[in-house]
């Protein structure tokens, strides 16, 4: 067990760094590729009013004319290590994890992003928990009452979930809750929850529901295929065989069995909303991960970009390797292969 | 009522989108305490369905079940399902077919087995853990306060069936049903599951009842002998009666095609020629008539009545005369076995 959790953690840190260079890649190499030169990149540094001899001087001191390995380096030791940036008379130390400064405010990125995160956290996690709840109660019902009104009415609705963008949802929500009806807060407010957790739930119930409704969906779906799978197998029957009520029959022994496939994608899900719940937040204008992102991409402000790439790649390999030892525990035929 | 279980004229009907499945069809049999009932018969006649039926653990809600089956003076059929299901895993209990499916992945072996004495014992999990581990002993499972905590898949195939008989057997059940509890196995595993059966039985003085298509595993255990085909008895009788004068055309083709080692290899392997009947459409009258090479003879109605299960203590359900049957079975087919 020790062993294979090194090597899944020996597997996590690789991965991180293969998607580092990847990233890194994209944004610096692949220009060049394209025909840009240094100069080109320096200039997106800078204001339009700087020359040309004023603009080759920064490529040269950004080390944008250096060997691709150099820089890639001076990148990876900025995340690691920070980062100086001697400005002319004095140098400004970016600390680590240093992701550089935002083209537009002239921030450091990492700052504004931890400030976003806990916006992204308590919005994807109190999704996840309601739609993980939601999801698996009713594909466990509808599974068990296959063919019912109940089952047929649940997969009708979980039908339309997966298939309605959340940017329908969320604006019906909102017209509906929020301005019709005044029962929740308008969105684009976020309460921090150590500040005030009821004013904090207030906010973001709308976001959640509208979150789980679309995964709770696919996670209905699954749930229901998965327990009829196992209701059938020859375990259950002699879990029945040995006079267990049917309540433990379902909670003990299906239960269990449908939920490990269900594990593996409930991480990749909550991993990959960590990295940004993009369509969430920019429907519901909330100041997350996500929100940052598409403003950053909008603005072509290169360093946040970065930085929310490389979060929430972090967030997705964590969230993989979370899963695969969970799985461990959770299937002892893993194990000990 | 006076046998430990009887079962009276049992019905055990399946309404599917294909028609009426009659798996079993009017099924009388008796068992006490202390002996063995074989029930043979090919695929799909109805030998596990009858079994299942039993326990009350026929699948699904479009099964219809009449007739009588009495356990110990308890009428099962009409009972709250509740109180079946405490009998369940209590005073009857079943060892199924293919352990490696018929084991929860999920948990330990001596976890299944601590559960099936908790469901009917209250006593602590520690009490219950040392039960568990005496009675993989009793099975023959070698180190087992060792062996208690592995899985069901770090078990060779063999000790997993000694895992499930011990599961079975931890109540101490009056009635064992054990459904093809060698299939599974290699041959050298088959004889010592079949003579762990045997010898628990004595120890238990339990009623048994093995099904299989075996008939050298009926030979090894059982005193009586219930030859099964299209869900209907056809021949029912003490094993020696059975073994040593079989009177029904479809037994002589199970013995038939019985390999032996002391028979030399060129003679070919008596086989029944033709397909098990299609449980949906009977053919009508003798349900064995198509594949039955005596039917037609002498005006008798094979094709149109269907054969009552006749006889004093040794019952046949054939329209052949009996001393035709005799005669045919000593000219005609007993040299041949």
């Amino acid at each position: 067990m020790i062993r294979y959790i090194i090597r899944r953690l020996l597997a996590a840190v690789i991965l991180l760094f293969v998607v580092s260079v990847v990233v890194f890649g994209i944004f610096f190499y692949v220009p060049r590729l394209a025909g840009a030169t240094p100069d080109d990149l320096a200039s997106r540094y800078e204001g339009k009013t700087a020359g040309a001899a004023q603009t080759h001087e920064l490529a040269v001191k950004l080390g944008f004319t250096d060997p691709f390995y150099e820089q890639y380096g001076r990148f990876a030791k900025s995340i690691v290590a920070g980062a100086d940036y001697s400005t002319g008379p004095t140098t400004e130390h970016c600390p680590a994890p240093c992701f550089g400064y935002s083209f537009i405010t002239h921030n450091p990125v990492w700052p504004d992003l931890l400030d976003r995160l806990p916006v992204t956290i308590s919005l994807a996690i109190g999704g996840a928990l309601i739609w993980l709840l939601a999801g698996v109660g009713t594909g466990v019902l509808s599974a068990l009452r296959k063919g019912s009104v109940f089952d047929r009415s649940a997969m009708g609705v979980a039908l339309a979930g997966v298939s309605l963008p959340i940017f329908f949802t969320g604006l019906l929500s909102l017209s509906i809750f929020s301005y019709t009806l005044h029962w929740t807060a308008p969105g684009s407010s976020y309460t921090p929850f150590t500040e005030n957790p009821a004013t904090w739930a207030y906010d973001l119930i709308l976001p959640w529901i509208t979150l789980a409704f679309l995964y709770a969906a696919g996670y209905a779906r699954l749930t229901r295929a998965g327990m009829l799978e196992t209701m059938g197998e020859d375990y259950i029957r002699t879990a029945r065989a040995k006079g267990l009520p049917e309540r433990m029959v379902v909670a003990k022994h299906a239960l269990r069995s449908t939920l490990t496939p269900i594990l593996t994608i409930f991480g990749l899900d909550l991993g990959l909303l960590l990295g940004g719940a993009v369509l969430t937040e920019s429907t519901y204008s909330l100041p997350g991960i996500g929100k940052y992102a598409v403003d950053a991409i909008t603005n072509n402000d290169l360093p946040k970009v970065l930085g929310v790439t490389m979060v929430g790649a972090f967030f997705i390999i964590v969230a993989n390797l979370i899963v695969d030892l969970l799985y461990a525990v959770v299937d002892p035929r893993v194990r000990l292969s | 009522m006076s046998k430990f279980l009887e079962v009276n004229d049992l019905h055990i009907h399946f309404a599917t989108d294909d028609g009426l499945v009659r798996a079993v069809d009017g099924l009388t049999f008796g068992l006490e305490r202390g002996r063995t009932l074989g029930i043979v018969g090919e695929s799909g006649s109805g030998k596990s369905v009858t079994s299942l039926g039993i326990l009350g653990l026929h699948r699904g809600r479009s099964a219809r079940v009449s007739g009588e089956i009495w356990l110990d003076g308890e009428e099962l059929i009409g009972a709250p399902r509740d109180a079946v299901r405490k009998l369940r895993g209590r005073k009857m209990a079943m060892i199924f077919q293919d352990p490696l499916a018929a084991m929860h992945p999920f948990y330990s072996v001596g976890n299944q087995i601590v559960e099936a004495y908790r469901v009917h014992n209250s006593v602590s999990k520690r009490e219950a853990r040392r039960h568990a581990i005496d009675m993989l002993g009793r099975v023959g499972i070698p180190q087992p306060q060792r062996r208690v905590d592995d899985y069901p898949h770090q078990f060779s195939g063999g000790m997993r069936q000694r895992a499930m008989i011990a599961m079975a057997l931890v109540n101490n059940p009056e009635l064992l049903i054990a459904d093809e509890p060698t299939t599974a196995l290699d041959v050298t595993v088959q004889a010592q599951i079949l003579d762990l059966i045997r010898d628990l039985q004595a120890e238990f003085g339990s009623a048994v009842i093995i099904i299989t298509h075996d008939l050298g595993v009926v030979a090894e255990l059982a005193d009586d002998l219930l030859v099964m085909y299209g869900g209907k008895s056809v021949e029912y009788g003490s094993a020696e009666q059975v073994f040593r004068r079989p009177e029904h055309p479809y037994t002589w083709g199970l013995l038939g095609s019985m390999p032996r080692l002391d028979r030399d290899v060129r003679d070919r392997l008596i086989s029944i020629k033709g397909s098990p009947p299609s449980l949906i459409n009977l053919p009508s009258g003798c349900a064995f008539h198509p594949r039955c090479p005596y039917a037609e003879r002498d005006g008798i109605p094979c094709r149109t009545v269907v054969p009552e299960l006749l006889g004093d203590g040794h019952r046949v359900a054939c329209h052949l005369p009996s001393p035709v049957r005799a005669r045919t079975f000593a000219e005609d087919i007993a040299p041949h076995l």
